[in-house]
């Protein structure tokens, strides 16, 4: 990175990543679908200051030798200083990234891609819905709400996960059942010794939580068939095509729209994405 | 912008000083086919030949690249590649490869530039060579270009037996030619003339046609159209098709390393393969043969006309040619148009 001569920062291969220093992972769930919640420092005093980005982007991480894979950053914008990415091991390089520990290296570019925009959302009643994973991107959007929570109406988290081990940020909706300007609603798939929450899947328990559609906005993200479904029953609770909103992820290489591999139709997720309205999502003609 | 003339026989002296201080590539015979070589005297080009086997792309646009050096492991540290700024002449274009370069321009020189291609773009120049004799499986016409055609090239030769029209297109083009002046004589109206014969004999030559009107539009609405079944059919997904095709840009990145030292590489990759689009979790947006001989498509004649307002195909012909099955682009699009969609 080098400082041009407006004095904004421009990247000169968009190809090679900045480093950053792993502080501090989380184990968020264990076993065969393990996630770890990964706190990233950059090196470089200067992207360090003046990395910035808006709930809603991802970044390209990079375990050197072992490759490079996108992850949504889960970290609201108002934490200045660090961003966290949160890692489901899955293929070669977020084994590699699950053998890292506190201190290491890793390679990060971007932020890439569009924004929630949370600016325009301003005033009114926010409604995210995630399953497993997919409350990465979320988790974001929440606490850029929870920190400018004047600034926003109500705010209902409904989230879901197949057992109640594969529950991610557990102590963080812990925390938040406690407070009285987030409601939390969780479930699990199936029924267990000691849940007191909603057996069933997130679109069911969606529409037990029944939101009003009134000056509200709805985000989803997680499995496909869960955000189908959602989006299904947010149509039945009378929101519109324009109130709904979804991320989605596509197997990504370059991260700039240059390698061709994550088009839904003429879009390609990376930069005309990954954020897609449901209005957006309906006109769009694509393998999915 | 100006036209000369270069006796046939002084082409050899012109190309073998430009070899002194440009990297030069032009085709070269290899067994049965040629291919662009760096070449280091005007013998090894080989004029024989129609279109080199893998298009001109490959000069701009390697089909491996190393993209930055790093230190594996989880201490590693990364090195910035350095980008040489050697002088670069492509002899030798036909039209289907020289447009290559305004329809992967787009792709990138877009919100990102891609600082290997934008260089290597900065400091070519395009040397074209008109078609006087097309392929069998031509169609450049078809986009309304012709196999003599100056849009695409800095400077443009047409061989005019016995000597070579050499029409200086662009201002790069004369910067260059201008430092070889002694070579070049100015052209005669006779010399234009001929040409446009040689043109007009060239574009008898090409009998084979796509018919474009309204295919992009038309796919909008073919999306789920059977036809994509038919097509898919024959495909055994090898992916030649994308290798041979000069507007295949897709890419892999993949790090090599040994314990010491690594690279984070570039290279070619395909449409064609499930692989392509399969993510981690197993999930794969394209998991048929349809779905992804549909993707090549529509990428080519509906999706880049909508994002960058040009049809992906230059007409060369080589998907055709090399296809071990026998799939013909020209006859999926002209059976589109002739569907009902």
């Amino acid at each position: 990175m080098t400082k041009n001569s407006e004095g904004t920062f421009e990247i000169q291969n968009p190809y090679q990543p900045l480093l950053a220093k792993v502080v501090k992972i989380t184990n968020e769930v264990d076993g065969a679908r393990a996630i770890k919640t990964y706190k990233l420092v950059f090196q470089d005093e200067e992207t360090k200051i003046n990395f910035s980005f808006i709930p809603g982007q991802f970044v390209m991480v990079s375990v050197f030798g072992k490759g490079e894979s996108t992850f949504a950053i889960s970290s609201s914008s108002t934490q200045k200083d660090y961003i966290e990415i949160s890692v489901m091991k899955h293929g070669k390089n977020t084994a590699a990234l699950h053998e890292l520990e506190e201190g290491d290296i890793v390679g990060v570019r971007g932020p890439y891609g569009n924004t929630f925009d949370v600016k325009g959302w301003e005033g009114k009643n926010i409604i995210l819905i995630g399953g497993g994973i997919g409350q990465a991107p979320l988790r974001s959007v929440l606490n850029y709400i929870l920190d400018n929570r004047d600034k926003y109406g109500t705010l209902d988290a409904i989230y879901g996960a197949r057992t109640s081990s594969d529950i991610c940020y557990k102590e963080e909706f812990a925390e938040l059942e406690k407070r009285d300007d987030v409601n939390v609603h969780l479930s699990i798939d199936v029924e267990e010794e000691g849940w007191n929450n909603y057996v069933g899947f997130v679109p069911n328990n969606l529409m037990e939580v029944k939101p009003s559609s009134e000056n509200a906005i709805a985000i989803t993200c997680g499995p496909p068939i869960m955000i189908e479904y959602v989006i299904q029953n947010l149509l039945k609770l009378g929101f519109t095509e324009k109130q709904i909103y979804t991320t989605l992820e596509m197997r990504m290489k370059c991260g700039i729209g240059i390698c061709g591999r994550c088009n839904i139709g003429n879009l390609y997720v990376c930069k005309d994405g990954p954020v897609f309205s449901y209005e957006q999502l309906k006109g769009l003609q694509g393998d999915m | 912008m100006e036209n000369l003339v270069i006796q046939t026989e002084k082409l050899s002296e012109w190309v073998n000083e430009v070899i002194k201080k440009n990297k030069v590539f032009a085709p070269v015979k290899e067994t049965d086919f040629s291919n662009f070589k760096i070449i280091d005297d005007y013998s090894e080009i080989d004029f024989t030949y129609l279109l080199p086997r893998v298009p001109a792309k490959k000069i701009l646009f390697k089909q491996t690249e190393t993209l930055f050096l790093f230190t594996p492991g989880s201490k590693g540290s990364v090195q910035t590649k350095e980008i040489s700024d050697e002088k670069l002449v492509v002899f030798s274009l036909r039209t289907c490869d020289a447009k290559t370069f305004s329809i992967l321009d787009p792709v990138f020189l877009g919100d990102y530039a891609d600082p290997f291609y934008k260089s290597r773009r900065e400091r070519s120049i395009l040397i074209g060579l008109s078609c006087n004799k097309p392929n069998v499986n031509c169609f450049c016409t078809s986009f309304g270009d012709s196999p003599a055609s100056s849009d695409y090239v800095d400077i443009l030769l047409t061989d005019l037996d016995g000597k070579h029209l050499v029409e200086v297109v662009t201002e790069r083009g004369k910067k260059f030619i201008d430092n070889y002046k002694k070579f070049f004589t100015s052209a005669s109206k006779e010399d234009l003339d001929s040409k446009k014969k040689v043109e007009e004999q060239a574009i008898k030559g090409i009998t084979r046609t796509m018919k474009l009107e309204g295919i992009p539009e038309k796919l909008d609405k073919m999306f789920e159209h059977p036809i994509w079944y038919e097509n898919a059919m024959k495909c055994i997904g090898c992916g030649t098709c994308t290798f041979v095709c000069p507007t295949c840009h897709c890419f892999d990145m993949q790090d090599e390393s040994t314990l010491r030292e690594g690279a984070r590489v570039r290279v070619w990759d395909y449409c064609m393969n499930p692989e392509y689009t399969h993510h981690a979790s197993g999930h794969n947006p394209r998991p048929a043969r349809m779905n992804r001989v549909r993707n090549r498509i529509f990428h080519k004649f509906n999706y880049y006309p909508i994002n960058d307002n040009i049809v992906g195909c230059t007409g060369c012909g080589r998907c055709i040619d090399y296809c071990s099955v026998n799939i013909d682009v020209i006859d999926i699009i002209n059976k589109i148009g002739e569907a009902e969609s």
